[in-house]
């Protein structure tokens, strides 16, 4: 029924930190997140990019290091899309993806509490299609947990420094187009 | 005192929050030896409540079944998660009291219905699959992170949603 209490103590701190995060990077306003589906507001590209880039550089740096493992999740690429693709225009419409949809309720707005309500029947009715949805969906293109540097070949540090040098000029080239 | 004018400040660049939510999964893979994710610990909600009125139900629904012992460390997490943003907005100021109107409330309600069903067919949310999966390079992060951000776009031109 429950984990270790220091370890559920350093998930609600891994968590409090998380969600203290998001707000003070305004992802947890639903106005920030329409706004760059509509490419008019990149915060929510700049947030990400950037902790794929720092996350990702040290989190493969330890790797060598031999001190984390990746957790890398199977790739069932139909199912993946299938689910993406409900996924990306419920976030438009909600105007949060779960994290941030618990952070703005946490922080006390109330069309996220009813967006937790949603999510929470969505949770319950899809357990209900789990097998149906592993047969359907998940079978039949099944390339397992690889990574790109796997499938490619190409080492990590390439990916992340091609990653980093794109970020760097588009995000740059926006913020100017911004001043101007 | 500079940490508290930083704490007080309303928002922070979104570099410095995504070096920091960066940093933040070395800690999370070092000290839980898991990544960052979110929507399962939905999934284990569900089995709790399922859990009190029907345990057999539970018991003979696979995905709910498996996701025992329900008070884990990402459950947790999200918890957290509503402390951590409440804390950030008093401490900058920031009041949220608006009534959402009744059409607001529906498509709140709909819209996180869609999103958590999108959410478990592709096994993971934005944090799960779009961070965390993207920064270890996983296949399925990427093929996820495009394909929600593709999606996204295209509803929102669409639609042509106004921003409020």
């Amino acid at each position: 029924m429950f984990e270790p209490l220091p370890r559920l103590l350093l998930g609600l701190l891994t968590g409090f930190l998380f969600g203290f995060f998001l707000q003070k990077g305004r992802v947890s306003d639903r106005r920030v997140i329409v706004s760059q589906f509509l490419l008019r507001d990149f915060t929510v590209m700049k947030v990400m990019m950037t902790a794929i880039l720092v996350g990702g550089a040290g989190v493969y740096a330890m790797l060598a290091a031999g001190w984390v493992e990746l957790s890398v999740k199977p790739a069932h690429l139909l199912s993946i899309i299938v689910g993406a693709l409900i996924f990306g225009p419920a976030m438009v419409f909600l105007g949060y993806c779960p994290g941030t949809a618990v952070a703005a309720a946490g922080e006390g707005k109330r069309d996220a509490w009813w967006g937790l309500l949603g999510m929470t029947i969505g949770a319950a009715v899809y357990s209900e299609f789990d097998v149906a949805c592993t047969r359907a969906l998940r079978a039949p293109v099944d390339l397992g947990p690889v990574t790109l540097p796997q499938l490619t070949g190409v080492p990590a540090a390439v990916w992340f420094g091609a990653l980093a040098l794109f970020a760097w000029f588009f995000f740059r080239w926006l913020d100017r187009r911004a001043e101007s | 005192m500079l940490a508290v004018q930083a704490l007080k400040r309303a928002s922070w660049s979104p570099y410095a929050v995504g070096a920091a939510i960066g940093v933040l999964s070395w800690f999370a893979f070092l000290t839980a030896r898991r990544p960052l994710g979110i929507s399962s610990a939905f999934v284990r909600l569900v089995a709790w409540i399922e859990g009190i009125f029907a345990p057999a139900h539970v018991e003979a629904t696979p995905y709910l079944a498996k996701l025992k012992p329900l008070f884990d460390w990402e459950f947790f997490l999200v918890i957290g998660v509503a402390l951590g943003a409440l804390a950030a907005g008093r401490l900058g100021s920031i009041a949220s009291s608006e009534r959402p109107s009744g059409r607001r409330i529906a498509e709140a309600v709909l819209g996180g219905f869609f999103l958590m069903i999108g959410a478990r067919i592709a096994n993971g949310c934005t944090s799960g699959n779009g961070i965390s999966g993207s920064l270890q390079l996983a296949l399925s992060g990427w093929v996820f992170f495009l394909s929600i951000f593709a999606s996204g776009v295209a509803t929102a031109l669409l639609f042509k949603k106004e921003v409020r």
